[in-house]
């Protein structure tokens, strides 16, 4: 990737990610920010290490009795597990197209007004993860946050009141920002954006429309 | 909730520290192998060892070495994060199995072995607990090397003893933290509700965790 990432998970997220307590639409864009980005994934391994330690140094609780031939029973009784996935290439990182179940041209798009596009992927319903496709130029409205908001940039760039956010940089966001994303005027911008709790429009009209949108 | 300012501010690693297997950034600064051995280390060559033997001869000794080992701690794990003494049983047989099974994807240049099996234990949790998915990173394009490079697997291994032993040696408020925040499948809010402190509290101790764990690691 040439573009170099500039904006990059939190410790509060990468420890979240790593002891698996974040919702799955935070977990796919956490996966989807680290396959693109090496600094991350290099964090992530030693939060990880962390949790190694942690169940190193936990207090051991006894196994029942035969738990070690009913294990090898398990063991007898599966399939041999055959090479991992090899890594599928395209546009979009490997564990996005997973739920896509394809690259970008999989997509399923639903027009959301002003030229801008959504498709919501499937995920457990604390948080919604959705593809964005904002045109060239075009704004997303303006609108703040209940929740947390994770937006990762997987194509072209958008630029908001805090900054430029060009392929694989993600913007956290809170319940104190408003912002109005635009998209580069360079390309056509795609996101995967996630959100715990719904977005709050500033304008009338799209709030009207939210519970419909499900944005 | 997840908004904390980044504290690390790790350099983006070398074309040559990523081909030697992503080390631990903990500190954002890889430093060589250090010269002391420890009896913890030569413990954990033998888990990397085991997993090697079953990979190459379904050594079934040395997985009945492993089990005795983590297979208690694993179950353990699972009854702290809210699974009653039957399911823990359950899963933490399931995740030695899965060891088995995956003993040929194991990379002692990128993680302990107690490392790569909570990774295992942390995936069985979240299907049994919450039925949900757990979207992994794409894997890194250059794969690993049939034959790990001893020095970088005994380079590895310091560190995440290191690691083990700042956090053995926390103050006793941040280490409880930092375990809740992984054993028991609650967010920073979720612990707070449970735990009566102030959500600020909880961040802050978290952090102050962090930058001890990384000062420790420099």
């Amino acid at each position: 990737m040439t573009h170099t990432i500039k904006h990059h998970l939190t410790d509060a997220l990468l420890m979240a990610y790593s002891a698996g307590s974040l919702p799955e639409a935070f977990s796919l864009t956490v996966a989807a920010h680290i396959s693109m980005c090496d600094e991350c994934r290099a964090r992530l391994a030693a939060f990880d290490t962390v949790g190694g330690a942690l169940i190193e140094q936990c207090e051991a609780s006894r196994m029942s009795a035969g738990s070690l031939d009913a294990t090898m029973a398990l063991i007898r009784a599966a399939r041999p597990e055959g090479k991992p996935a090899p890594r599928r290439g395209g546009i979009l990182p490997a564990p996005l197209q997973d739920y896509i179940g394809g690259d970008l041209d999989a997509v399923r798009w639903r027009p959301v007004g002003m030229g801008v596009k959504q498709a919501i992927l499937p995920t457990s319903k604390e948080a919604t993860a959705r593809l964005l496709y904002i045109p060239a130029g075009a704004a997303v409205p303006d609108h703040g946050h209940r929740g947390t908001e994770l937006t990762l940039v997987l194509q072209g760039a958008f630029v908001d009141e805090v900054d430029r956010f060009g392929p694989g940089d993600i913007e956290v966001a809170n319940e104190d920002l408003n912002h109005t994303p635009v998209a580069d005027i360079g390309a056509d911008c795609i996101c995967l954006a996630a959100t715990d709790a719904p977005l709050r429009f500033r304008a009338l009209m799209p709030r009207l429309a939210q519970p419909f949108l499900r944005i | 909730m997840y908004d904390d300012a980044t504290l690390i501010d790790a350099p983006a690693p070398s074309p040559v520290q990523r081909a030697r297997g992503m080390r631990t950034q903990i500190a954002g600064k890889w430093s060589g192998p250090a010269q002391v051995t420890t009896t913890k280390e030569t413990e954990n060559d033998d888990w990397v060892a085991c997993i090697a033997a079953i990979r190459d001869r379904q050594d079934e000794a040395a997985f009945a070495r492993l089990f005795g080992h983590f297979a208690p701690r694993i179950k353990a794990f699972l009854m702290r994060s809210g699974a009653d003494a039957t399911l823990a049983e359950e899963c933490a047989q399931e995740v030695m199995a899965t060891l088995w099974q995956k003993a040929h994807l194991f990379d002692p240049t990128r993680a302990s072995a107690a490392t790569w099996i909570f990774t295992i234990a942390r995936n069985r949790r979240i299907d049994a607990l919450r039925k949900q998915k757990r979207p992994e990173p794409e894997d890194l394009t250059w794969g690993h090397e049939p034959e790990p490079d001893q020095a970088d697997v005994l380079a590895l291994q310091q560190e995440s003893d290191q690691l083990g032993a700042a956090i053995a040696a926390l103050p006793e408020k941040q280490r409880e933290l930092i375990e809740k925040a992984y054993f028991s499948d609650l967010s920073h809010s979720e612990i707070a509700e449970q735990t009566g402190l102030p959500l600020g509290t909880i961040k802050s101790r978290i952090r102050l965790a962090l930058d001890r764990l990384r000062h420790a690691m420099k």
